[in-house]
Formats: structure tokens, C-alpha cells, sequence
């Protein structure tokens, strides 16, 4: 038996019983061994509060985005001192005690259940619930900020759900930083995000992790009709960071535009993995992922768009295109389609390189000196994922914070010592 | 005595210039001195080395050196790095200027002029001091207000890309200009522009090599001394009246007699 397995049969009790949970997360067992090394984290089961006030320490490096973020402490939830009127923003684990109603059931179908997302299931215990009330537009981003700060080697499980009510407008910032980056952290996080239908919501996210931090993300999105969804992820530093990204279409009218950026060092693994699915008429997506990978770095692409018997008219549009800074570094790249349909427009393209020599030499002969003319084509290279943030104040200081991350590219540092987030 | 001080005088002197490119030898011992003040127009048939030259000069590591020397004002130009060749007064305007997406000209000029600004110990332009300049200079090459937010090249004319290459010429005021077949690929009123623009940056202390095909160019730049280069040799050096005779007679009488002698 699996050491997690061992540890929910011991607590239980303490959890209250899921027992479908359990069945659904047994039947996955298998497939989570690799993901738990070292296999001695901690499970903050008695909701203890650590002895840690990270939220005190924190500075955001992604300043006059909100006002007042609400923060995701290891697991524990910290409410933002003030919100828009008709917005929830509040601890999922408060929702589901107080307010079940406020949460809609699970998007995943049965088979879409994954062994981290059977896990989660299983053992979530915090998170944050978001209802954008009907017709409401906000004007500013809402922001959420996960920490992760322990004394000892820890596992969390958090959990946010987000429902954006019919025509509603609001754009949301989740910035992931880790405090003490001696500690091993696992976090197992389910993300589900219902727009309905005529709602807009963008979803940008920062990675700044530290190079032990694994981190097992797995999102569901679904739309209605006129539904619109957009989300950039930026993912600076990392350490075993595997992002899934599952949209649903469902009906006449849903757009999603998912984007994702990547710069990656040391040994850092990021991985990105996309399922977008059509099911309605007439609905369009668009997917843009680059990654530039340098040092030993060990980065995955894998996007699928489907589109079912259902969807005709479809348009969907894929690319991946990544750049190798190194000769260690390695890009796994597989984009897929599957169509079951014949009226659609539907393309992919992938393409993984180095830097184009031609330009790196134009830039020299003006001057330009090589490490800094090779920063300037990474971040160029980035500049249309960045111009795709939807949060206007994000994209300039992901400019910046991108030019940080790649100085620190050059000068062979520990990456930490570099982290924005710590450093500000 | 006189012999040195011709040559303390020498902008650009090369001596016996050999390089190849994926093992095959282009340049065989190119000979070739400019003083300054001087216009110099290096003419010859396609593949003769003339893009080599220049690309070589500039330092382009796609190249290997074989031999020989090259000093720009007494500097070892073979021994730096092409952007140290830059901040040292040499300046290449591309046949073919590289699009480089997603880089503003203004970011693009801004590094180039620091970075030489920082190489000679002199503090960074700011902004508005930098933008100025801008101003000032693309002014020569008649571009417009747009030039500073524009991706370096991107979707730029063929016309406008020389005139870009004129314009950074001026930002870096170089002491020796070598221009690429700017001629290639411009309508005659783009011509007029870059080559009124380069006649204007001309001073007696710096100097430009024109590579060219065409007689047509040294209408507009006249040069001091025409030059054919021919199997990666200088063949022939004259005045101004070679370039009108090449236009008039074509390469092949001169190409005939190197192969004659070549073959005896």
C-alpha cells in the first residue's frame, strides 16, 4: 500500500468518510507512486496553525493589481480585507460548511478522474470559493496568492472553485510563491471553473516557486454559451511543476484562448498539458505555449484540442514553439488533434529551436553584446505570450520580472537567491 | 620614415585576408587600404567573395579566419568580438537586414548606444536624451515618428530597410561605414534617400566601402577608388572611370584574363 493510501486509512475519521473517494482514489493508487519522493511530508490534518506568519513576510513582486489579495497559506485561507460588491471570494472549507449551496458539483466526469484528482478529492481541505454574481463587471482583478511556508517537509491540498455568473466580467491573478525554499513541499491542486453562459473571466497565473517544490495542478474549465475564458500562466521558477488544463466548450458562442510561458533552468521540469475540448457549434479556441529552456532543464508540451461529432463549425488553433538555450536542455513537444467532425478550421504547429544565429550576429554587429543580445531575443521571443495577460499591470511587470529572471539566467546563481517574490 | 607615416594614417588596412566558411575557402589574401576621408567601391561578379569581406570584417562567426590581418585605426580587428569591432568604429550595413520580431528599433538602438557609451567608461543616454538623438538622426533617412515602437525590421520595405540600416549608421557614427549592396532591392527614389543619407554622415575622418554590382549607385556615392574582387582577390584597383568601364564592358574580360593567367 502506498504511504498515502496508509495515511488517509489512519486519518479517516478526522477527514470525515468520502467513501467514493476512497474507491476512486484506490483504483488510481498505481499511478501516484513516482509523484510522492522523499516519502516523508506532512499532512496538516488538525488544521494546526503552523508557526509561520508567511503573509507578514510576503511583499507581492505583482504590485496595484488587487488592493487586497486573499491568500492560500500552505492550505489555510486568509480573506482579502475588502471585495467588489456581488463577488465571493471566502475559504472553500467555510463554504461547505456554512453555505453548501454556494458550490456547484464537480465538472469532472467520472472518467475524466485522474489519480492527483481522486487524491484531492480525497484529502482536500481548504481552498477558496469565487462567485462572480450575475451581470457584475469588476473593474480591478481580483488576486489570490498561494504560499507555501512550513517548518517541516509538507504535503497540501487545496482546492478553488470558481463560478462566473451569466454576464458577468472579471479577471482573477494567481501568483504561486514558495517562503522557505529549503523545505520539500508537494501541492496537490484542483482548480474548477464554470463561465457561464454570456460571463467573461481571464485567469493569469505566476509561478515563483523553489527548485523542491512539487507541484500537481490539474484545472477544468467549462463554458457555456457566449462564454469567453482566457488564461496566460507564466512560469518563472519551478521545481517539479506539472500543470493539466482541461476546457470544455459546450455550447454555441464559447471562446477560451489558453496561453502559457516558460523559462525554465537548473533542473526545473515544468509541464504543461492541455485537453480542449469542443462539444457545441461554433466555438473557437486558441492555445499559445512557449518555453525556453536552458541549463538541464526537463520541459513537457502536450496539448490536445478535440473536437466531437457535435461541434461543427469549430475553430481551434494550437501552437507550441520553444527554444533550447542550452545543449542539455530538453523540450518533449506533442500536439495532437482529434476531429470528429468535418466542418471545422483546425491547426497545430510545433516547432523547437535555438536562437536564430543570423539575428544574434545583426545585434553583435551593432554593438549589442552577446549575452545581453541573447536576452533580449528570449524576451522578445516571449513578448506575444506576455502581450496576451489580460491584467494590463501584470503584463508590464512580467516584462520586468522576466528580464530579471533571465539576468539570473547569466549569472549562473541559485535561482532562489534571484526569486522576485523573496526579493523584491 | 614616409612609409610609416602612411601608415599611421591607414583607417583600414588588410593584409592577406584568407577565410572560409564550412571548409571552403572564399577570401584567398585580400590586400586592401583606406585612409580617411576616403570612398572606396569594392565591384565584382556574383560569388566572388564581396559579402564575405564585409561579414568577415564585422566578424561574423559563421566565418574562419586563415590568415592575414585586418586593423581598423590601428586596432586588431581579428582579435575582438563583433561588438567590440562596433564600439571600435566599424559599422556593416546588412545586404539582407535581419528581422528581429518582438525587439523595438528603440530598445534595439538604446542597447547598441549604451553598450558603446559603456565601453568607452561614459554613463547610459536616459530616455529622453536617447530619443533625441533618434529624432535627430532618422531625420537624415527621412523615416518616420513610428521608426521607435516598430519591431527591429519587421515588416519593414526593402527601401525602408536600408534606410534603417543608414539610420543606425548614424546613431553609431562609425569611423569606417561598410555598405552591403545597399542598392539591391530599391526603387530610385529609395536610393536617392540612402544615398543622400550616407553622403551627409561623410566627414575626412571617417571612410565607406560600397560593395556593389551596379554602376548605378556610384552615380549617387562617388568613390575614390573602385576595386574588383574576383575568386576572392583584389584583381584590379582604379578610379572612378573602372566602375563606368565595368558597367560598360562586363566582368567577363577581366575574369578571362585571371583564369588565363591563372592556367599558365
Amino acid at each position: 500500500m502506498n504511504q498515502y493510501s496508509k495515511l488517509y486509512s489512519e486519518n479517516v475519521d478526522s477527514l470525515g468518510r468520502r467513501p467514493e473517494a476512497l474507491e476512486a482514489f484506490e483504483a488510481r493508487v498505481p499511478q501516484l507512486d513516482r509523484v510522492f519522493e522523499p516519502e516523508t511530508y506532512a499532512v496538516n490534518l488538525r488544521r494546526l496553525k503552523l508557526p509561520v506568519d508567511a503573509a507578514l513576510s510576503f511583499k507581492c513582486a505583482v504590485p496595484a493589481v488587487s488592493a487586497s489579495p486573499a491568500l492560500i497559506v500552505n492550505d489555510i485561507f486568509q480573506p482579502a480585507r475588502r471585495l467588489p460588491d456581488g463577488v465571493t471570494l471566502m475559504s472553500l472549507r467555510a463554504a461547505a460548511e456554512l453555505h453548501p449551496e454556494l458550490i456547484p458539483a464537480s465538472l469532472r466526469k467520472r472518467e475524466e478522474i485522474t489519480a492527483e484528482s481522486a487524491l484531492n478529492d480525497l484529502l482536500w481541505t481548504d481552498g477558496a470559493l469565487i462567485r462572480i454574481g450575475r451581470g457584475i463587471h469588476l473593474a480591478r482583478p481580483l488576486q489570490l496568492v498561494n504560499i507555501l511556508s512550513a517548518p517541516m517537509d509538507l504535503l497540501t491540498f487545496r482546492r478553488i472553485v470558481i463560478v462566473a455568473e451569466p454576464d458577468s466580467d472579471a479577471s482573477l491573478l494567481i501568483c504561486d510563491h514558495t517562503q522557505d525554499s529549503e523545505r520539500n513541499y508537494l501541492v496537490n491542486e484542483l482548480i474548477e471553473v464554470r463561465v457561464e453562459q454570456g460571463a467573461r473571466f481571464s485567469l493569469d497565473r505566476v509561478e515563483e516557486s523553489s527548485p523542491l517544490t512539487v507541484r500537481r495542478s490539474e484545472m477544468h474549465v467549462s463554458l457555456d454559451s457566449d462564454a469567453k475564458f482566457k488564461s496566460a500562466s507564466a512560469v518563472l521558477f519551478c521545481g517539479d511543476s506539472d500543470s493539466k488544463i482541461h476546457v470544455d466548450l459546450l455550447a454555441p458562442g464559447a471562446e477560451a484562448e489558453i496561453n502559457g510561458m516558460v523559462i525554465a533552468s537548473g533542473e526545473e521540469a515544468p509541464k504543461f498539458h492541455t485537453f480542449i475540448v469542443h462539444h457545441g457549434e461554433h466555438t473557437s479556441s486558441n492555445q499559445t505555449f512557449k518555453f525556453v529552456a536552458d541549463g538541464q532543464s526537463n520541459c513537457v508540451f502536450d496539448g490536445l484540442i478535440k473536437v466531437m461529432q457535435s461541434a461543427r463549425f469549430t475553430e481551434a488553433y494550437q501552437s507550441n514553439h520553444n527554444l533550447l538555450a542550452s545543449s542539455e536542455a530538453r523540450m518533449h513537444a506533442e500536439p495532437a488533434l482529434e476531429i470528429y467532425c468535418d466542418d471545422v478550421k483546425c491547426s497545430h504547429g510545433a516547432t523547437t529551436g535555438q536562437l536564430d544565429p543570423a539575428a544574434l550576429f545583426y545585434m553583435r554587429s551593432r554593438g549589442i553584446p552577446e549575452d545581453e543580445a541573447k536576452q533580449m531575443l528570449m524576451e522578445a521571443f516571449l513578448a506575444d505570450v506576455i502581450n496576451s495577460v489580460s491584467i494590463e499591470s501584470l503584463r508590464d511587470r512580467l516584462r520586468h520580472l522576466v528580464e530579471r529572471r533571465f539576468s539570473a539566467l547569466g549569472s549562473g546563481h541559485d535561482s532562489c537567491a534571484n526569486c522576485v517574490a523573496l526579493n523584491p | 620614415m614616409m612609409n610609416n607615416d602612411n601608415k599611421s594614417e591607414l583607417l583600414l588596412n588588410v593584409k592577406g585576408l584568407r577565410a572560409s566558411i564550412e571548409g571552403k575557402e572564399i577570401l584567398k589574401g585580400i590586400d586592401l587600404e583606406v585612409r580617411p576621408g576616403e570612398v572606396h567601391a569594392i565591384m565584382g561578379p556574383n560569388g566572388s567573395g564581396k559579402s564575405t569581406f564585409s561579414e568577415v570584417l564585422a566578424g561574423d562567426p559563421a566565418f574562419e579566419v586563415l590568415g592575414g590581418t585586418a586593423f581598423l585605426d590601428g586596432v586588431n580587428l581579428l582579435e575582438l568580438s563583433p561588438e567590440n569591432r562596433s564600439h571600435e568604429g566599424l559599422f556593416l550595413s546588412f545586404q539582407y537586414p535581419v528581422e528581429i520580431p518582438g525587439v523595438s528599433m528603440a530598445n534595439f538602438m538604446k542597447a547598441a548606444i549604451n553598450a558603446k557609451r559603456k565601453y568607452f567608461g561614459q554613463d547610459p543616454f536616459n530616455a529622453a536624451e536617447f530619443l533625441k538623438l533618434m529624432k535627430e538622426k532618422r531625420a537624415i533617412v527621412e523615416l518616420d515618428s513610428k521608426l521607435a515602437s516598430r519591431a527591429v525590421n519587421e515588416g519593414f520595405s526593402g527601401g525602408e530597410k536600408k534606410r534603417n540600416e543608414i539610420f543606425q549608421m548614424a546613431m553609431l557614427e562609425p569611423k569606417l561605414s561598410i555598405l552591403d549592396e545597399t542598392d539591391s532591392g530599391l526603387d530610385i527614389d529609395a536610393l536617392r534617400i540612402v544615398a543622400e543619407g550616407v553622403n551627409k554622415l561623410h566627414t575626412p575622418h571617417n571612410a565607406t566601402i560600397v560593395i556593389t554590382h551596379y554602376q548605378r549607385l556610384l552615380d549617387y556615392i562617388k568613390p575614390d577608388f573602385v576595386h574588383v574582387l574576383y575568386k576572392g582577390r583584389i584583381v584590379r584597383t582604379g578610379g572612378p572611370e573602372l566602375a563606368l568601364e565595368l558597367e560598360e564592358r562586363g566582368y567577363d574580360w577581366i575574369k578571362n584574363e585571371i583564369d588565363a593567367a591563372e592556367q599558365s
